[in-house]
């Protein structure tokens, strides 16, 4: 049994259209650790020590947030700034993430066609994560493929939000009960509903 | 009777305008106190006054000023001057001694008379040079620090020269000293003590047994006598019994045959971490400042201008040989111990005069049959003239030397600025926390408080705090409000605070002020008082009430953090509109425009708090609210032209 850690970030979280409820369906999976990080820290002092156990104590850190300006909500970076210390996740000594898994679980605003060289995003989506992803690599974690709910904002008249929650909640038993195919998925661009490398046995 | 308020009159009228004539001329205060006694000595002689003896009386002044010293210099400073009192004190008296000595002995005294002359010269003026650098501002600097350590190891080496100079009395002089011991201040010391007659060890004993009543006495007795003069609440108390402390330890050092000044001194050092220390020092500032200038007055009034000019050239010639002596030894003894630039002038030429304790030593001299009278008159003109002259060295320091070395002394001007403290008038529930922040930021507090039971609490848990009602101006001085930055005043009295702040703002500029309000209509007072930065007392606590109410009612904390930001903001915006129509002559709900705009804002927040006002409590919203579709669908269209012609 792996211990998967969410943590979940939104500031408009009222407004949300679909990362609220996937943050719903998150914390009610059995063993899956849920830290909805505006609601810990809504000043944003952030407990550094309580953080690195929190690391320490799970082998998959999963961030949930929206896409915003190509980037996180600012409390992951603040987060990332203060907990990710030289000596603790990277650097001489700095080894104590290593071999953990990071995911991310994204929602962007434009529809999947924006997020190509021709598309008005200019860049596919992957570009955009590329931050997070090398970040992962100097913490020496294994960085799978994200899971990706493109056109966020048109999915509840496609139809789109129950599935997309359906394999989130989907994606979070699998970790838990190691059938989640990591090797698979660090081989993908991005993971969405309809193609989770999920095995049926562990 | 008339005599004493006639002499009173007389004084006080030369100081009140001497004083700030010389001041207004850049002299300085103690040169102004010198020409005024200068231009009362012909009518005091006429009046047949005794200036020596009134000169006696105003040497006690110099004993405050120690105690006044003592009080700045908490046990661990003094420990750690050790090296400069000893080493550059120590050297500065041994080697004036030494030369002066041999050049009397050249000029074809005995050896017994240049010795005494040697020790006369030696001591420099504690009076004038504190006084002037205090008055400049140069206490903090290295040359004021070096110059202070010499000066308080001249005022403890008059003790032994005391009892050494008996030593080399002349027989023939003998019959002399007799008459001549008449009116003598030490002689009058001599009737008072107790310890003439007995043994070296006895003697001892009882040396060591006064000094260890100051001590134990100024650590253990003075807090609770203090807390039960403050239960009288009465200012005057305070006064008297500061007076009474300084006195008393002077008459029992007198007694045991030890040095006023050097008694009150030590009593200032053990008492300078006592919370009482600031009000102390306000209470014997006042008595310090006239009974040194009185004395300085006498010092021009006894001037005997009849002496002076018969011996005219020989007195100009000593005098300057003497200054120019001093300096040297000083020079060098500045260059060995590594005091730099304007510093080691600064101690060169303020230190170069011969000084009070001169006056003290001359006397002594002659009654003692060391010195004739008829050489002691003339050294005691030399003395004179050359503390009169100090002023003028400083000016010379000021204006030709100081320039030169001003970017040196720009930097120091900084060092001091960082140094400049916080002082917290109040030390309650709010004061408190705002001295713990300052201090655990590694800021050093001034804080004071009136109520001298919380100051018992508060030093059994290692809070420096000081006993003293901030509002006496005295008091703010004494705790150092000219070097100090800011000012934040925690007090309960809201008139108080409105005064305190208009005091300041207008005297002390510089200030910085962080002003407590009680409420609302407070702020609006204390910003008419020249405040700028405001904090009502309970306001932030209400907000974080009202936002812990939220997040209890179900409402996600950042949610609630950001609802309580926007009314922090709009409040604020509030009370800037509101402001601009509040008149601190009408009460509010009598000022009908106040009101109104009150009535119109309270509306304006309902709405806004209900979404119906776009305008004014967006500000709550935005940020994080998505586009609409057809919003959305704009902006494609939009990005998309360019995305075409790629």
């Amino acid at each position: 049994m792996a211990r998967p850690l969410v943590y979940y970030a939104h500031p408009g979280h009222k407004y949300s259209h679909v990362n609220r409820y996937m943050a719903r369906a998150a914390a009610a999976v059995d063993g899956v650790t849920f830290v909805d990080l505006y609601r810990d820290y809504p000043r944003f002092d952030i407990d550094v020590n309580v953080e690195q156990q929190r690391l320490m104590d799970h082998d998959v850190v999963l961030f949930q947030f929206p896409l915003f300006w190509y980037s996180t909500p600012s409390i992951i970076k603040e987060w990332e700034d203060l907990v990710l210390e030289h000596g603790f996740a990277y650097g001489h000594d700095g080894d104590k993430l290593a071999g953990k898994r990071m995911m991310l679980a994204v929602s962007g605003a434009g529809p999947k066609d924006a997020y190509t060289h021709a598309g008005y995003q200019h860049y596919p989506i992957r570009t955009f994560l590329t931050p997070l992803e090398q970040t992962a690599r100097l913490c020496k974690m294994h960085f799978p493929a994200p899971y990706v709910l493109y056109a966020a904002l048109r999915a509840p008249e496609a139809g789109l939000v129950e599935p997309h929650i359906d394999g989130y909640r989907q994606l979070l038993e699998a970790i838990r009960d190691d059938r989640y195919d990591f090797d698979a998925a660090e081989k993908m661009d991005i993971v969405t509903f309809d193609n989770l490398p999920i095995r049926a046995k562990a | 009777m008339d005599g004493i308020l006639l002499l009173a009159v007389l004084f006080l009228v030369a100081g009140v305008i001497a004083v700030p004539i010389a001041s207004r001329l850049g002299l300085g205060s103690v040169l102004g106190y010198l020409i005024a006694g200068i231009a009362l000595s012909p009518l005091l002689h006429q009046l047949h006054v005794d200036v020596v003896s009134i000169q006696h009386f105003a040497e006690f002044g110099v004993v405050m000023m120690l105690f006044l010293v003592g009080l700045e210099l908490e046990p661990r400073m003094l420990w750690a001057m050790r090296d400069r009192l000893l080493g550059l004190g120590g050297l500065q008296v041994v080697l004036t001694v030494a030369v002066i000595t041999g050049i009397a002995m050249l000029l074809g005294q005995p050896w017994s008379i240049a010795l005494a002359v040697g020790l006369v010269l030696s001591l420099s003026s504690t009076a004038i040079v504190l006084q002037t650098l205090n008055e400049k501002g140069l206490m903090k600097s290295d040359g004021g620090q070096s110059s202070f350590s010499v000066l308080l190891f001249q005022d403890i080496a008059v003790i032994p020269m005391l009892a050494f100079i008996p030593l080399l009395a002349i027989p023939e002089l003998a019959d002399v000293a007799t008459t001549a011991a008449h009116g003598a201040g030490e002689s009058d010391h001599g009737s008072l003590s107790l310890v003439d007659r007995l043994d070296g060890w006895q003697r001892a004993f009882v040396t060591a047994g006064a000094i260890g009543f100051v001590v134990v006495g100024g650590s253990f007795l003075t807090r609770p006598v203090f807390r039960f003069i403050a239960m009288a609440r009465l200012r005057e108390l305070f006064t008297a019994f500061a007076l009474l402390l300084v006195v008393g330890i002077a008459l029992l050092m007198i007694v045991v045959g030890l040095s006023p000044a050097l008694g009150t001194f030590l009593a200032g050092v053990v008492l300078a971490n006592s919370e009482y220390r600031h009000e102390l020092e306000s209470d014997i500032d006042p008595f310090k400042g006239l009974l040194l200038g009185l004395f300085f007055i006498t010092v021009g009034a006894a001037i005997r201008f009849d002496l002076l000019f018969a011996n005219l050239g020989s007195i100009v010639a000593m005098t300057i040989g003497l200054i120019g002596l001093k300096a040297a030894i000083l020079y060098a003894l500045g260059r060995a111990f590594g005091i730099s630039g304007s510093d080691r002038w600064l101690f060169t030429l303020g230190l170069a005069q011969a000084g009070e304790f001169g006056f003290v030593l001359l006397s002594f001299t002659v009654a003692n049959s060391v010195i004739p009278a008829a050489i002691a008159q003339q050294l005691l003109l030399v003395v004179t003239l050359s503390m009169l002259l100090t002023p003028l060295l400083f000016i010379v320091f000021d204006k030709l030397i100081a320039p030169r070395f001003a970017r040196s002394q720009s930097r120091e001007a900084d060092e001091i600025e960082e140094q400049g403290s916080v002082i917290i008038a109040g030390h309650g529930r709010f004061g408190g926390i705002v001295n713990r922040i300052l201090l655990s930021a590694g800021y050093k507090t001034v804080v004071l408080d009136y109520q001298s039971e919380q100051l018992e609490m508060l030093r059994t848990f290692g809070i420096k705090v000081y006993f003293g009602d901030a509002m006496r101006p005295d008091l703010l001085h004494a705790a150092g409000i000219e070097e100090a930055r800011m000012l934040v005043i925690a007090i309960d009295e809201r008139e108080n605070t409105t005064e305190l702040v208009r005091y300041v703002t207008e005297k002390y500029p510089h200030v910085y002020i962080v002003a407590r309000a009680m409420d609302r209509h407070h702020v609006y007072e204390l910003w008419a008082a020249g405040a700028r930065d405001i904090i009502r007392d309970t306001f932030d606590s209400s907000v974080r009430a009202g936002r812990s109410a939220l997040e209890a009612l179900g409402v996600h904390p950042y949610d609630a953090e950001r609802q309580v930001r926007g009314y922090v903001l709009n409040d604020k915006e509030h009370m800037f509109e509101l402001a601009s129509v509040f008149d601190p002559d009408v009460p509010p709900h009598e000022n009908a425009e106040y009101v109104e705009k009150t009535k119109t804002y309270l509306d304006r927040y309902e709405q806004a708090m209900r979404g119906n006002s776009a305008a004014f409590g967006s500000r709550l919203d935005r940020g994080w609210v998505p586009p609409t579709l057809d919003d959305l669908e704009a902006e494609i269209t939009a990005a998309e032209p360019d995305d075409e012609s790629t």
